[in-house]
């Protein structure tokens, strides 16, 4: 899970790394009270677990609260790739000389922590230039390397004593949590030199969250996900009409990628699981009627140790139950598909020998 | 590098060439036992299962349980193991494993800790021991012997090696392989988690070796950078064999994981298009379907 911008000020806070001051809301009554308490000039920053909020129109700088009656739900309406407002973020404007980049992240194919900084930042990591890299194995920055980097970034006396102890407390903060990836960026060196995280980013290793209570008040999920996880399956919403089901989370990806391919727009990605059984299609197939904007089904099953007909058991079902009264296009392959077959002969699943078949008879079907 | 071959079948002058024992560690539960008699009718000499508490039963009435990794070791003499623990015990039992010999672990749970990986790891490697996984279906070579939870009907034995993230697509590719008249020599499932006890690069290693090798096919996806890696190693050792590959998640969207941990693309890290633009610099054709994938390797043998 990524955490939003204030959840991630809350754990740097917590570790004493410095920050501005700033105070999250969620309507714009609670908003002026805060703008009360912190006082103007602040920069109203929208809270979403994407990047690129900047350019979307997400950080506004306030000067007074006529500004504050225009910009709050401006900013709070906004949407950013599909992600609408999860709260705002009021915080103080600050003078700054200079922007740097800091974060530590898990090399997965080196296989340990890697710090990652750069006295200049402020832009997106794909564009901050002079990266200093280096591989911590799985243990904490110890001063030497803080240092080291700190000094290879150029900076010197307390700016620099400043990004070596952010860069420490910054590695503690990791490991404790088990993060994937903590970010600062950007680190701003203010006018007494003194350094301060203006931006946080903070990427959680969700299989670990068994390990961390305390970050549970973070997960934000759609009452839709959150069945999903309970019947164990892996669902991403998405913006299309023809919801995509299947087993295994390499399959569904290769039948989304496909279906794109072919001009179908996804509703959604869902992955039964390696185990598909009668129940767990049934309650896959509940999730999906509940989702206003899919107009079509199309289905992708390989059928290993799970046999095809106990898939097909859960489709007789739902149609009985009258779950589904929208069109199903399926590709059921592997263990007893030609049995499976015959038992949705003249039901509401369309049946194709191949997906390519499948996919073209969904495209063409939600059209109509 | 480990002989993956020498591990799996032995020398020929081994009195058990090519029926090494496995241990099944989880033997007891519902997935482990599923799968522990899957493989045993597959052909692999399933020696022993380990469950704490039930040492001293018989599984199945034949195969002995015990309760620690060391004792069943000691009486087997075992260098393979398959783990069926659920995901927050995998780490006990990986390292009861690596401390009692084992030299192949093969990881089947979801959902690991990466730190708990990265742990069983830097064991692994002061026990110059190999894992598999997590979250893999396994590996296996065709009709001779399988440790992990592949169905059994797409694979044939022949001279393709199958190196795989994702396990359906591995069935699913492998099927398509099969039907096209391309049988395979092994298959990797690499595991769908960030980070892999076996990265594809280590994989390649593995088997580009392999004198009747007739051609490599890599299933990828986007995350992390595993697929550039191999391209790159590709490219380096001047691997001529015909290879094709397949990347699944092209329609993703940024920055959501899709069902695999190690399947999110943040930023351009882990995109299909950097994987697809390095495997073609690498002279790699890469499918667009997973049907695709024995036309291309057939292209690729003609020339």
């Amino acid at each position: 899970m990524q955490l939003l911008e204030f959840q991630a000020k809350e754990l740097f806070r917590e570790y004493g790394i410095s920050l501005l001051d700033s105070i999250s809301s969620t309507n714009i009554e609670e908003g002026r009270k805060h703008a009360k308490q912190l006082g103007y000039p602040f920069v109203i920053k929208i809270q979403v677990p994407v990047g690129g909020r900047g350019k979307a129109g997400g950080i506004q700088k306030c000067q007074n609260d006529d500004e504050f009656d225009i910009k709050y739900p401006q900013v709070m309406d906004l949407e950013i790739k599909g992600e609408k407002a999860r709260a705002i973020l009021l915080e103080k404007m600050a003078d700054i000389k200079k922007e740097l980049y800091l974060s530590i992240f898990l090399n997965r194919s080196k296989r340990c922590y890697t710090i990652i900084a750069s006295a200049e930042g402020g832009v997106e990591i794909e564009s901050v230039k002079n990266q200093i890299i280096k591989e911590i194995g799985l243990g904490d920055v110890s001063e030497e390397i803080a240092n080291e980097v700190a000094k290879e970034m150029g900076l010197e006396g307390i700016t620099a004593q400043g990004v070596a102890d952010t860069l420490k407390k910054l590695s503690k903060l990791t490991i404790e949590k088990e993060a994937e990836l903590v970010e600062i960026n950007p680190l701003a060196i203010m006018q007494d030199d003194t350094v301060m995280a203006l931006d946080g980013k903070f990427v959680t290793d969700d299989n670990a969250n068994f390990r961390h209570d305390e970050l549970q008040k973070y997960q934000e999920k759609t009452e839709i996900e959150e069945q999903a996880e309970k019947s164990g399956f892996s669902l991403v919403e998405l913006d299309g009409d023809i919801a995509v089901v299947g087993n295994g989370a390499g399959l569904v990806m290769s039948t989304l990628d496909m279906l794109s391919d072919n001009g179908g727009k996804p509703a959604c990605f869902l992955d039964v699981g390696g185990g598909a059984t009668t129940e767990s299609v049934y309650e896959a197939l509940t999730l999906i009627s509940k989702l206003d904007r899919v107009k079509g089904i199309l289905v992708n099953l390989y059928g290993g140790i799970v046999k095809t007909t106990v898939v097909a058991e859960a489709f007789l079902k739902a149609y009985e139950n009258n779950l589904i009264d929208i069109p199903v296009f399926s590709r059921l392959k592997g263990t007893e598909s030609e049995k499976a077959k015959e038992m949705l002969q003249g039901s509401r699943t369309n049946i194709f020998d191949t997906v390519e078949e499948a996919i073209n008879a969904a495209v063409m079907g939600v059209k109509k | 590098m480990t002989d993956i071959f020498e591990l799996l079948k032995g020398k020929p002058e081994d009195s058990d060439y090519e029926n090494k024992g496995v241990i099944v560690q989880g033997i007891t539960g519902s997935y482990g036992s599923i799968h522990a008699k899957q493989m045993i009718s597959y052909g692999t000499n399933v020696v022993a299962g380990v469950t704490p508490g039930k040492g001293g039963q018989k599984f199945e009435e034949t195969v002995p349980i015990y309760n620690t990794m060391q004792e069943a070791v000691d009486a087997t003499n075992a260098k393979i193991s398959i783990i069926f623990v659920p995901a927050k015990f995998f780490l006990a039992a990986a390292k009861d494993a690596l401390n009692s010999g084992i030299k192949l672990l093969v990881a089947i749970p979801e959902h690991v800790p990466i730190r708990d990986t990265m742990e069983a790891l830097d064991l692994a490697k002061q026990k110059d021991a190999v894992i598999i996984g997590p979250n893999t279906p396994g590996l296996m070579i065709p009709e001779l012997i399988k440790i992990g939870i592949m169905p059994p009907m797409p694979f044939k034995a022949g001279k393709i090696a199958v190196l795989s993230k994702s396990g359906t697509l591995l069935y699913e590719i492998s099927d398509a392989l099969t039907n096209a008249g391309f049988g395979q020599s092994i298959t990797i499932g690499i595991g769908g988690d960030p980070v892999n006890g076996t990265r594809l690069i280590d994989a390649f290693e593995m088997v580009k070796d392999i004198s009747d090798l007739e051609g490599l096919v890599i299933v990828g996806e986007i995350g992390g950078d595993s697929e550039e890696m191999l391209a790159q190693q590709i490219i380096d050792s001047g691997f001529n064999k015909p290879a094709v590959a397949y990347i699944a998640g092209r329609a993703a969207p940024k920055e959501k994981r899709m069902g695999h941990a190690g399947a999110i693309v943040m930023g351009t890290y882990g995109s299909a298009e950097s994987k697809v633009s390095m495997f073609n610099k690498a002279n790699i054709p890469v499918a667009k379907r997973p049907a695709e994938v024995p036309v291309l390797l057939a292209g690729k043998m003609e020339k």
